[in-house]
């Protein structure tokens, strides 16, 4: 196998929609230490793809979602550029932003329990998104609410419109907050941890309404998540997050095949015993990668991931791995991606 | 081998033996009539065996809290019995209670909530001793330590407060708490929900060791079973406040009775069947 | 029974108990309105006994206060020793007065604080919600009396207002315009005094309770969504800040009679703070009791207008 580094120029030139190049974000007050949250971080989304982010906590995911749709908090400063369609979306204006967002990027939140509000009924909610970002008159608005909260297969669309959140179950919210977030078409949703706190049954069925609404609005998608498993028969490209930054990424497939990064291996190696069928095994311990994730201000040179991993030799020590590309697609920050 | 130790472990009398535990809420308002009436638990039965790894799973409403809240005596239950090393429990006089309570531990969803915020790490872990007064000074410091050392925890960050760690962390810090006054039954209410899939490995291989160095039985509650149908030594399935399947883990996962069981089990296959598909050899 | 029902039945057992305990320590505070009578040569220690008969002060204390409560129910509130008048007659007319007195200022004070409130919390930390915050906190140092006399001086220095009183002398003369004008400019100290003592309050109750919500998750994904700055401050963040508001809005009402007293007595104006204090002065037992339960009454009024709105704005409060 024949590992060539590559640059950023030598890319294709293909117009994606979204564009990630070097974005670095810190946080921090002005003469306070920061603290770096993404590092040189770069990604690329055609239109109508799926891509799954995958990474612990701490990684810097969320950011990744947060900056793109300009929603950093006030001491966050940012580096980079992110390009969607072609526009710089770092330095846009408030107002500018605000006919991005939820009109061509909208974003699924963690919890919707807490992002929707709770003095509104719900139908209003998903209206007032529909009223921010097109001129149709009140009736129609609501119209339209209820007609997007019939396609994430709410039934009794009507009664849901005139709920308030906390009537609401944990899996109608999912839904609700799907609806919100596709109800402008927009031609990219991310979904930070879409399924995150949701019982076996209903996350499945909540990845089961996002599959058939992407196949039916062709919305590229970001899926940021920590369960590899999740991504499964879904994903189009898997981008591995470690430490505020992609150490590998390419076509699921691929990812999930033949996975060349030892962090991806250590997160695949969790999913892909569930469950034995055979419970005769021994339960034992399970393979975990060992410590946690590091604090980006105190990472110095080497390979961020070279305390935990159990392939280091003397260079993962003294030098940050490059960007290889072994195979068309596939590219990933290893020394070791061979072995 | 392995077959044998099962049978040795199941010739042995169950820990905790429930006996048609039944635990009913009402709301009710002043001035008013109308009730509001959640039946948590109908007519429970189930057994803890010893030294073993019990999850119990289900739905959220399906009553496993309130169980696990009655079992550490923190709920009393309507009607019915709870026989904790051969005695009744449930109804346990205060005196009872004071001697029954360090042996049987609960950690919590939120640590963070279940946490003071106040209290550094070595002041949460010494609370609970200091309060049994088993032990003062010099001693409970260092106790504290070994206890921080123990659950994975460098005794470094004694003196941080209970914010300054990650979500695994606290929940380390509150296995550490649990464990400080050596009980018999530990119970984990969610405790791995809301914690990404590396640590929550972690949390469970920290188990699997502290089970065997403390020679703890653990219940372990949770509405997932992808990791921890990889560990547990029984499971317990819930559903609408009854236990409706309870077996050990091979028996379940080859030939779950229940249909509940196997749509639980269906949720958590179709993605691993469809990543085995995947990863061909992956095994 | 809904929610508002058993309110109304709290505040009526409230109502009664407040004024079992109101009879109790007025007739625990020493000396009577006769006391100073007898003092008097001319009149008879006969003549005195008489009207102290007349007026029920010979009875034991169960009994003046079932006699004060049919009263009540016929709708007289007991009787003005000093007036020599039922008590709600006198009440009615200088409630009325202070009612548009407060009504004015706590009216105006909301509505100068929910705006700029909201203003500051959306900019915490700017210029001007640091100047909001300084002034505020020198405002609430001063007392209201200080506040009122520094208006009269400056008032009685340039002659801008007349000063004292309700409406000036010649107010029946009036045309209907002239009339509202006249009222108008006797209002202005008073208000402004009530104005400035309250704004600091109310205003700090919107910045906290706004920012507070401001920080929300469910802002934030509002603010995702791409919904205007304008609908994000008042469509989504003022309804869910407006719990602690209205809390407070119900408390405000209950100080709307008893607040403003001593205003009123520096100010003049000819409301229930002049007459408490007469009324206290002369020991006019029923008139202290008339003034001190028609506060409670507004008190307990304002809690039920506060429960109403609760209702009409939380769904969750709908819910329990």
């Amino acid at each position: 196998m024949k590992s060539i580094p590559i640059g950023r120029s030598s890319r294709d030139e293909i117009p994606r929609l979204l564009r990630v190049c070097g974005l670095s974000v810190k946080y921090g007050a002005d003469g306070q230490a920061l603290e770096a949250a993404l590092r040189q971080l770069d990604l690329e989304i055609s239109a109508g793809e799926v891509v799954g982010i995958l990474g612990e906590s701490g990684c810097g995911k969320s950011t990744l979602a947060l900056s793109i749709l300009g929603l950093l908090p006030a001491d966050a400063r940012v580096d980079g550029s992110i390009l969607f369609r072609n526009e710089e979306l770092l330095g846009m204006s408030e107002a500018q932003l605000r006919r991005i967002r939820g009109a061509k990027i909208s974003l699924i939140n963690q919890e919707p329990g807490l992002a929707l509000s709770p003095v509104m009924r719900v139908g209003e909610q998903i209206a007032e998104v529909i009223g921010a970002h097109s001129g149709l008159k009140r009736k129609a608005r609501k119209q339209e609410a209820e007609a997007m909260l019939r396609a994430v297969n709410l039934t009794n669309a009507g009664r849901i419109c005139a709920a308030y959140p906390h009537q609401l179950s944990g899996g109608e919210l999912h839904r609700v907050a799907i609806g919100q977030a596709l109800a402008c078409r927009p031609d990219l949703v991310i979904a930070d941890e879409p399924t995150r706190s949701l019982d076996v049954i209903v996350q499945a069925e909540i990845l089961g309404v996002l599959r058939n609404l992407k196949q039916k609005f062709g919305t590229a998608l970001i899926f940021i998540t920590h369960d590899p498993a999740l991504l499964v028969g879904f994903a189009d490209r898997v981008v591995v997050m470690y430490a505020g930054r992609a150490v590998e990424q390419g076509p699921s497939s691929r990812m999930f095949g033949r996975p060349l990064h030892p962090y991806t291996k250590g997160l695949l190696n969790l999913v892909a015993r569930v469950p034995r069928r055979d419970g005769s095994a021994p339960a034992g311990l399970l393979p975990v990668i060992p410590g946690g994730p590091p604090y980006l201000e105190a990472l110095t040179s080497g390979c961020a991931f070279e305390p935990r991993c159990s392939r280091k030799t003397e260079i993962c020590q003294s030098e940050d791995p490059e960007e290889l590309m072994p195979e068309a697609g596939h590219r990933v920050s290893c020394f070791h991606h061979g072995s | 081998m392995a077959a044998e130790q099962a049978t040795k472990r199941a010739a042995r009398p169950a820990l905790v033996r429930v006996h048609a535990l039944s635990k009913r809420y009402v709301q009710r308002r002043i001035f008013s009539r109308d009730k509001f009436v959640v039946d948590a638990l109908k007519n429970v039965d189930v057994e803890i065996p010893p030294d073993c790894l019990t999850a119990l799973v289900g739905e959220s409403g399906s009553g496993k809290s309130t169980l696990a809240s009655c079992l550490a005596m923190l709920e009393t239950p309507d009607s019915g019995e709870i026989w904790f090393e051969g005695r009744e429990i449930s109804r346990a006089a205060a005196c009872e209670l004071e001697s029954l309570r360090p042996k049987i531990q609960m950690v919590f969803q939120d640590s963070s909530g279940a946490l003071n915020p106040r209290f550094s790490a070595a002041q949460i872990i010494a609370e609970p001793l200091e309060i049994q007064r088993r032990v003062s000074g010099r001693k409970l410091r260092q106790r504290t330590c070994e206890l921080m050392e123990e659950v994975g925890l460098s005794a470094d960050w004694a003196d941080r407060s209970a914010h300054e760690f990650s979500g695994g962390q606290r929940q380390r810090l509150a296995i550490a708490r649990a464990l400080a006054l050596r009980p018999t039954l530990l119970i984990l209410d969610e405790s791995l929900s809301g914690l990404d899939l590396v640590t929550q490995a972690q949390i469970l291989n920290l188990l699997a060791e502290i089970r065997i160095a403390h020679s703890l039985t653990c219940l372990l509650i949770s509405h997932d079973l992808s990791l921890v149908g990889q560990v547990a030594d029984h499971i317990a399935v819930m559903h609408k406040g009854t236990i409706i399947e309870r077996d050990t883990r091979q028996q379940v996962f080859e030939s779950p009775r229940h249909a509940h069981t196997r749509e639980l089990l269906a949720a958590t296959r179709t993605i691993a069947s469809a990543f085995r598909a995947e990863r061909p050899g992956s095994e | 029974m809904n929610y508002l029902t058993r309110r109304l039945i709290h505040g009526i057992m409230l109502l009664i108990g407040a004024s079992i305990l109101c009879f109790l320590f007025a007739d625990f505070a020493p000396g009577s309105f006769f006391d100073e009578i007898k003092l008097n040569p001319q009149i008879s220690p006969e003549t005195v006994a008489a009207l102290r008969s007349r007026y029920g002060l010979d009875q034991p204390m169960p009994v003046r206060y079932v006699r004060w409560a049919k009263s009540v129910f016929r709708g007289e509130w007991g009787y003005s020793f000093a007036y020599n008048a039922p008590v709600r007659s006198l009440l009615a007319v200088r409630a009325g007065n202070t009612l548009l007195l407060t009504g004015v200022a706590t009216f105006l004070a909301w509505l100068i604080a929910v705006p700029w409130g909201i203003w500051i919390a959306a900019h915490p930390g700017r210029g001007i919600d640091r100047l909001s915050m300084g002034s505020t906190s020198v405002l609430l140092s001063v007392p209201e009396l200080v506040l009122a006399l520094g208006l009269l001086y400056l008032v009685v220095r340039t002659h801008a207002l007349p000063v004292g009183g309700m409406v000036s002398l010649r107010f029946d003369q009036l045309g209907r315009w002239s009339k509202i004008r006249d009222l108008a400019t006797h209002l202005v100290i008073p208000v402004t005094t009530l104005v400035l003592a309250n704004l600091p309050i109310i205003l700090r109750h919107v910045r906290s309770s706004m920012m507070e919500v401001l920080k929300a998750p469910f802002i934030q994904a509002a603010r995702g969504h791409g919904i205007s700055k304008a609908s994000l401050l008042f469509h989504y963040a003022l309804p869910a800040a407006a719990n602690p508001l209205i809390s407070l809005f119900g408390f405000s009402m209950g100080g709307l009679l008893s607040g403003s007293l001593l205003v009123e007595v520096v100010t003049g104006w000819p409301g229930l703070g002049p007459l408490l204090l007469e009324a206290t002065m002369s020991r006019d037992l029923y008139v202290v009791v008339g003034v001190v339960m028609s506060s409670t009454l507004f008190m307990i009024l304002g809690n039920l207008l506060a429960d109403a709105m609760l209702l009409a704005a939380d769904p969750r409060v709908r819910m329990q």
